[in-house]
């Protein structure tokens, strides 16, 4: 975070200096970009969360649509002890996926795909919404679009200055053997300085922000072990979530990825080039940390499984490294079996018919009728014993 | 002259915004206690009124089971009329069990698994035991903050002027639970 201010105030200043010939207007430079940046800053502040789930279609959801969402969604909050109950969302998308928002833990919202919960278990439904509440916890809504708002002004900075200096290239030849010699010379140099530095800086604003982006995933596993006591649950939802067959989420962006639990975006290779230009870890890696906490479930038993695993050393801030102790507990679901899951696609399916304002009858017969919202008919024949069922209207 | 007694001023001035950071800090830090245990309080009201409702449904299924619902019937009685944390964290724990019991004798009937009923009171229930366990944790958390706060040089001279008092764990695990087992190499 601080890296990417650096650069930028850099970048503000090097053009600045550039542009004007003198360090005054550097530090001109340095005012303007920090300028832009504070704009930028105050859109995305005030109405970021809002237009988020708006370009996500995620659909608000209470507790009689799905009753194990809501609860595990509040004992989380219990178990982070939250101000306020975060929002429920269910985006209708098969890829299994899930996202927080919300600036603050007072306004915060959770959202998951159906796809996640068709495919996953009470633990690992707790597990990948502990992930999003410890997101809340951490303020890291609120750390990430302050960074991407960053990385945003630093391309905008460098993309108008490179520009700038394109077009006035042609006419600006005359000025040089009109001023005085050696500051002809020294702006010159600046001037390719700056050119340089336009080049850079975006580069290297992308690599804090993809660490940044990465290193908040890893605290943001840390804190779901320590809220759940149970890391088991949300390394088997990635392996899931991983191994899972169904295309890519449609409605994430290159500007929402770095929000998701696992990153929307399917990569087919594997290599330390596109490790270093992820917004995820991998998640091979994250399922590795979560299994070798074999001694508690505190910060600094995921830190030590870390270190064992990456052989880097810790990315638990010092602060958090306390002496406690916390214990691991079991597991609450049993067996997986295939029935459990055909029924579980089922149920999903009508809670999503449900929040889309279908209507649903039984006939005398017993079969379930399904109406969707645009049938206008005010009667239907029942297709199985051809008894004229009426559809009520709200 | 002046400048030792500016000297002194100063330095009590410095022991009073001391006293004033610490004090509010562990007012703080017990609204926090006091705002967990009110978290865990209201879950276990949440459990007492779902459980007629758990028996009710269930009675109609297991009518060999009388023992059981008394069981749970009888410890919720008690864990309702506990007054103090101790008392209370005895009888939550006692009804903790007996509704794990039942849950346990729950898998020998099939019919009743099968009611729409009953599992949506069983998800609630679970959902119930894991938020108890949640606050319950997190209250733990905050009464560690407090106590050490308490009992820390120099914050505990701060508690002890304004008689600042250690809080109770929450624990539910029964003291044969919490013997270490004695190991000897004779």
């Amino acid at each position: 975070m601080a890296c990417m201010a650096f650069v930028l105030m850099a970048l503000g200043f090097v053009i600045g200096a550039a542009v004007s010939g003198a360090p005054e207007g550097g530090m001109l430079g340095l005012l303007i970009a920090a300028g832009l940046w504070l704009i930028l800053m105050l859109i995305s502040y005030s109405s970021g969360d809002q237009i988020f789930l708006a370009a996500s279609k995620a659909q608000p959801v209470t507790h009689d649509v799905h009753p194990q969402l809501f609860n595990i969604v509040e004992e989380m909050k219990v178990a982070a002890a939250l101000p306020a109950m975060p929002k429920i969302y269910i985006i209708n998308d098969p890829a299994p996926n899930a996202f927080a928002t919300g600036r603050s833990p007072e306004r915060a919202s959770v959202a998951v795909t159906a796809g996640l919960l068709a495919r996953l278990n009470r633990d690992e439904l707790q597990g990948v919404v502990a992930h999003e509440v410890s997101h809340i916890l951490h303020r890291d809504i609120l750390f990430v679009t302050l960074a991407g708002v960053m990385l945003g002004s630093i391309v905008l900075l460098s993309e108008i200055f490179l520009r700038g200096m394109f077009y006035s290239s042609m006419g600006s030849r005359r000025r040089y053997s009109s001023g005085g010699k050696g500051g002809g010379q020294a702006q010159a140099v600046m001037m390719v300085i700056a050119i340089l530095a336009a080049i850079l800086a975006p580069i290297m604003a992308y690599l804090f922000y993809f660490a940044l982006s990465r290193r908040r995933e890893y605290l943001a596993d840390a804190g779901a072990a320590r809220l759940t006591r149970y890391p088991e649950g949300l390394a088997s939802a990635l392996e899931k979530i991983a191994n899972d067959p169904s295309p890519q989420l449609q409605v994430a962006n290159k500007v929402t990825a770095p929000m998701y639990i696992a990153n929307p975006f399917k990569k087919k290779g594997h290599s330390s080039l596109s490790d270093l230009t992820s917004t995820h870890p991998p998640i091979s890696e994250r399922v590795k940390i979560l299994r070798n906490m074999m001694h508690g479930a505190a910060f600094k038993d995921y830190s030590e499984a870390f270190a064992a695993v990456t052989h880097h050393k810790s990315i638990v801030p010092t602060a958090a490294l306390t002496k406690e102790q916390v214990a691991l507990r079991e597991g609450q679901t049993g067996e997986e079996r295939q029935e459990r899951q055909q029924k579980q696609m089922r149920q999903v399916g009508d809670i999503m018919r449900k929040v889309n304002q279908f209507v649903f009858l039984t006939c005398l017969c017993g079969l379930k009728l399904k109406i969707p919202p645009n049938f206008k008919a005010d009667k239907v024949k029942c297709p199985r014993c051809g008894n004229p069922l009426a559809i009520p209207r709200k | 002259m002046w400048a030792a007694l500016g000297i002194i001023g100063g330095l009590i001035l410095l022991v009073i915004l001391f006293v004033i950071g610490v004090y509010n800090a562990l007012v703080r830090l017990r609204n926090q206690v006091d705002n967990s245990w009110s978290q865990i309080d209201v879950q276990l009201k949440r459990r007492h009124d779902l459980i007629p409702n758990l028996v009710e449904t269930a009675k109609g299924y297991m009518t060999h089971e009388r023992g059981t619902f008394e069981a749970i019937t009888k410890a919720r009685a008690a864990a309702m009329g506990a007054t103090n944390v101790a008392d209370a964290a005895k009888a939550e724990g006692a009804l903790g069990e007996a509704l794990s019991k039942f849950m346990l004798v729950v898998e020998n009937y099939p019919d009743l698994k099968a009611n729409q009923n009953f599992l949506a009171l069983q998800e609630e229930l679970t959902s119930t035991e894991n938020k108890i366990s949640f606050a319950r944790q997190s209250y733990n958390d905050q009464v560690l903050g407090f106590n050490n706060k308490i009992q820390m040089f120099p914050s505990n001279i701060v508690a002890g002027m304004f008689s600042f008092t250690k809080r109770d764990f929450f624990e539910i695990e029964e003291a044969a639970q919490r013997e270490v087992p004695k190991v000897s190499f004779n």
